[in-house]
């Protein structure tokens, strides 16, 4: 039971305040959930630092604050390739509420745009740990004891139409992921160099599909290409059930969706 | 436990009330400050039943802290009207039978405002976006944005 | 979206002059909604309310060695925790107001749990985060027992009992019969005629009425040593009553206070959290609150309960259905609440609305360790007529034939007989069908376009069947069907506690034993005798304690099992 929250002028001061009893809390979208049926934790620590609200073009890509809303990335004019993943994640008001960050931590099925910043090769900082940030894959995969975050380094594809994205919900527009699908497919010449492509709902994090990467480099993106990228969809992959649906379900349609974008990628 | 006096401005007049540690808002509004009109549906995110704006924009009051609204702006359902005057989409809804049970219409009505607010000329494409995070479990939708259409459809004539 | 009139149907049987009826106008209750003043159960403010939770099984089913409620009773905040025994009477069956059951459901467990959810304590507290702190450090010792899921299993020999009331793990109608009949003609007579035999297998999985306001009480001690209750019931009276024999109170020390429902759809009519709302308010002097969240909702309320039909149907070449057979099962959960009488509606039902002259149906109550399941729209209805018009189409495709012109075809006409002896009275299949096909743009056969309710029906088609084969399959004796109803409002009694029942050695031929004295209004089946069958009907079976000793129960309503002869 909830017995304090506190609120931090820094990041930093917010992370040395954690503990194995405190949760931290941003747009409060998933942890007020764990908080309104009984949370055991018994201190909510946040930070009104304002660093966190921050997007800024740096270098390849764009810096956003880990405090950052969906629905400011829906809107802002240096992040269109992110809005319509961001438009995906919850109904107006989670997007009014949740931020970036948080969707890194978000647990299955959730977590769209982590998809998204995956399938982009976005590097994340940690506050706890100084350095260059990190790649976005090593803190999905420890993000148990990773601690806080601070903001989300996100390359800019070099064209529009190189990346897409596709949630698969039961329900439109507003649905939790079936699964979702990623896919940053940069051209040289017309070939496919540094293919990735990144699944959502298919497994414990968002996760890179690595048997279709290795059949779609080098390629061109055309019918035979996409046909063997299909049949290695779901190669390496252990996607989970639950009320949403079965892994025999998912394991059958993530083929057919990733077909239905990759032919969307070849029409432009 | 200690509560946390809370001072925020609620459909224009300044008000003030403790919140516990951990408190939603939407029990705040509700049995701390007394506004009924926000429903609870689900404590999850889920049915937006519970949406409030905040500085103007949707939220879902069951997820948001109670104490972070202090010194914000926050509109409910019960601040549509003035006093006997409803607003427009109140008398639309009425109209066009846009709620059987009711138990969602605050909900909608705050979205559906806070849409109108921003675009007064809505596609019904945006509609049903600007709802697509209240559940309603009567009416099918098609009455509800018949009716927000109406609304913005009047404004346009006038 | 404008709705369409075609007043060109039964134009002379119809005033078109009303002041209401065809016109629009506006639901009264609309300005309450579109202002937030509609004043559901939890739009009242208490000083000082507390809130209840309950402890609730983990398990499908398994029996409770202890439950230790001591750490949760220090717990900061707690003001009480109740367990089964703090409920002044512990046993109801929600039809016992309408004198039909036999209490079988506790409302706070004591021995036993069967069904996943099914509460085992209340917590009550200041706030309710504190409640559910609370409920987390109740300790439950279980003994976790083998549980079965589905109807057919559950009705095998050597099935888990699921309630132990029903031994067999099927209701018992008229105190005679493990099951629901309606036996109309001779279908097997009929299937040896027919050109063709087309059956088929039908379920329907449990369906969550899931409306937005989730069910739940506040009770306050009120002026008059009465409690008040605001409650989301959609069936006030009905509340009223059961909070009564639960606790064991006169109905005018009850004030209840509703009708303002968040969406029912048949979910909130089994009257559960009153009772546990007045409790408390009752043991704690102040005003408590109980009310479910949305997990809650979906798990532990209430559903509509899963059916599973097998039909077979005898058809001839011409596409007339001179038989039909169903067998159903209803999965009434882990206690009866109204999927007893939801059968009984079913039958009435049967076999849709087409004009058959054999009828068979066996309909099963079914007990499993599913959450009990109660009414959503068209309670007992819907779920059959799935399978009824899934079966139609399989028929139409069998002979070859358009599925609208099957129906109508078969369709019953004003003055037909029904399979429950009464005759079909303003019918509307043929015309309902007929438009159907002109907005979907399918062609009809001429005979289909030219049919009407009104012709055709009667004469021949209105004649009882000569003969109506009949059975006593699934027979049983032993049990006790005594009345709820005090006469005069006499002294309450002891519960009758029902002993195991048995079955006849020999199900489907045995004749029942001689009786001393047959009940004049009860065990009506709703297949009334035949007026020219050729056995006559075995009187009702009279156990040895019928009629002197009544159950606990409210004064009652009305009699589900003497209906109104007409």
């Amino acid at each position: 039971m909830i017995q304090s929250v506190e609120t931090h002028a820094t990041l930093a001061e917010a992370q040395r305040a954690m503990g194995s009893d405190a949760i931290f809390m941003a747009g409060g979208t998933l942890v007020m959930r764990d908080v309104n049926a009984g949370a055991t934790a018994t201190r909510i620590v946040r930070s009104s630092d304002p660093e966190l609200g921050d997007i800024r073009l740096s270098g390849d890509g764009v810096t956003i604050g880990a405090g950052v809303t969906m629905a400011a990335i829906a809107t802002h004019r240096d992040l269109s390739f992110l809005a319509p993943v961001a438009r995906a994640v919850g109904g107006p008001q989670i997007r009014n509420m949740a931020t970036v960050g948080g969707n890194l931590f978000a647990p299955h099925p959730y977590g769209d745009l982590a998809v998204a910043l995956l399938a982009l090769g976005a590097r994340v900082a940690v506050v706890s740990q100084s350095g260059a940030p990190r790649p976005i894959m090593d803190i999905l995969r420890e993000r148990g004891r990773v601690g806080l975050v601070a903001s989300v380094h996100v390359p800019r594809p070099q064209s529009p139409a190189d990346f897409t994205f596709l949630k698969v919900s039961r329900i439109k527009p507003k649905g939790v992921s079936v699964l979702s699908i990623a896919a940053h497919l940069p051209r040289q010449g017309g070939r496919i160099r540094g293919a990735r492509v990144a699944f959502g709902a298919m497994g414990a994090t968002p996760l890179q599909a690595t048997a279709v990467e290795r059949v779609l480099d080098g390629q061109n993106l055309d019918a035979s290409t996409i046909a063997r990228a299909v049949q290695v969809a779901v190669e390496g992959l252990d996607p989970p059930t639950d009320a949403l649906a079965s892994a025999w379900y998912r394991r059958e349609v993530a083929g057919v969706h990733l077909k239905r974008l990759l032919e969307r990628m070849v029409r432009g | 436990m200690a509560k946390t006096p809370v001072v925020f401005v609620l459909n224009g007049s300044e008000r003030a009330s403790f919140a516990e540690p951990g408190q939603n808002l939407l029990e705040f509004l509700r049995r701390g400050v007394g506004d009924l009109s926000p429903k609870y549906g689900c404590g999850q995110g889920t049915c937006g039943a519970c949406t409030v704006t905040i500085d103007g924009e949707t939220h879902l009051s069951c997820l948001t802290l109670a104490e972070s609204v202090a010194g914000k702006r926050v509109g409910t359902a019960a601040g549509l009207a003035t006093g006997n005057q409803l607003h427009p989409l109140q008398e639309a809804f009425m109209e066009g039978f846009a709620a059987q049970c009711g138990y969602c219409t605050p909900g909608m009505l705050v979205s559906a405002k806070a849409l109108l607010d921003r675009n007064p000329t809505p596609t019904r494409e945006e509609v049903v976006e600007a709802i697509s995070g209240n559940i309603c479990r009567c009416t099918g939708y098609e009455p509800i944005i018949e009716a927000i259409l109406a609304v913005a459809k009047g404004r346009a004539r006038a | 979206m404008t709705m369409g009139f075609r007043k060109e149907f039964f134009a002379d049987e119809r005033d078109d002059n009303l002041n209401e009826i065809g016109k629009p106008t506006r639901r009264q209750d609309i300005l309450g909604h579109v202002t937030g003043r509609s004043p559901y159960f939890d739009d009242h403010l208490f000083d000082g309310l507390l809130h209840i939770r309950c402890v609730r099984s983990p398990h499908h089913h398994a029996r409770i060695r202890r439950v230790d409620t001591t750490e949760a009773q220090s717990m900061p905040g707690v003001v009480r925790v109740l367990v089964g025994r703090d409920v002044p009477r512990n046993l109801n069956t929600l039809l016992s107001l309408l004198d039909f059951g036999i209490d079988d459901e506790p409302l706070l467990a004591e021995t036993k749990v069967a069904y996943k959810g099914e509460p085992v304590a209340a917590v009550i507290a200041e706030t309710e985060a504190q409640a559910r702190a609370a409920v987390a450090k109740v300790r439950v010792d279980w003994d976790v027992r083998p549980h079965v899921l589905d109807v057919e299993e559950a009705i095998k020999p050597g099935a888990p009992v699921v309630c132990e009331v029903y031994p067999g793990n099927k209701f018992i109608y008229h105190g005679k019969y493990d099951h629901q009949k309606l036996r109309y003609g001779d279908v097997e007579a009929a299937f040896a005629r027919a050109d063709h035999i087309v059956e088929g297998r039908y379920q329907m999985s449990p369906i969550e009425q899931a409306p937005i306001e989730t069910c739940g009480a506040i009770a306050a001690p009120e002026t008059n040593d009465r409690y008040v209750c605001y409650t989301s019931t959609q069936a006030l009276f009905f509340s009223l009553g059961t909070a009564a024999k639960l606790l064991t109170m006169p109905s005018n020390r009850l004030h209840f206070v509703g009708g303002t429902v968040g969406g029912g759809f048949g979910g909130k009519v089994d009257s559960l959290h009153e009772p546990l709302a007045i409790l408390g308010a009752m043991l704690t002097g102040r005003p408590c609150k109980f009310a479910w969240d949305r997990e809650e909702e979906m798990q532990v309320g209430a559903p509509r309960g899963a059916e599973r039909w097998y039909i077979k149907d005898g058809v001839m070449r011409d596409g007339r259905i001179v038989a039909r057979k169903f067998t159903g099962y209803f999965d009434s959960g882990a206690y009866t609440r109204l999927s007893s009488y939801a059968i009984i509606k079913g039958v009435g039902h049967l076999p849709g609305p087409y004009t058959i002259p054999n009828v068979y149906a066996d309909v099963y109550c079914v007990y499993t360790n599913r959450t009990p399941a109660t009414a959503m729209r068209g309670f007992g209805i819907t779920g059959v007529d799935f399978a009824i018009e899934a079966h139609m189409d399989k028929v139409a495709d069998v002979v070859g034939m358009n599925p609208i012109d099957l129906r109508i075809l078969n369709a019953y006409r004003d003055g037909d007989m029904k399979a429950h002896r009464r005759e079909a009275k303003n019918c509307a299949l043929i015309e309902c069908c007929q438009v159907v096909a002109e907005k979907a743009g399918v062609a009809l056969q001429a005979t289909s376009r030219g049919a009407s309710s009104l012709r055709d029906g009667g004469g021949e088609r209105a004649r009882l069947p000569a003969h109506t084969a009949l059975d006593q399959k699934g027979m049983v004796t032993g049990i006790d069907t005594g009345g709820y109803a005090r006469k005069g409002g006499g002294a309450s009694r002891q519960p009758v506690s029902m002993p195991g029942y048995s079955m006849p050695a020999a199900a489907s031929a045995a004749r029942p034993p001689a009786q001393a004295s047959p009940r004049p209004a009860a065990a009506a089946t709703s297949a009334a005798p035949s007026q020219s069958s050729t056995t006559p009907p075995p009187p009702p079976a009279a156990p040895a304690n019928a009629g002197d000793r009544p159950r606990q129960g409210a004064m009652r309503f009305s009699s589900i099992s003497g209906l109104r002869r007409r």
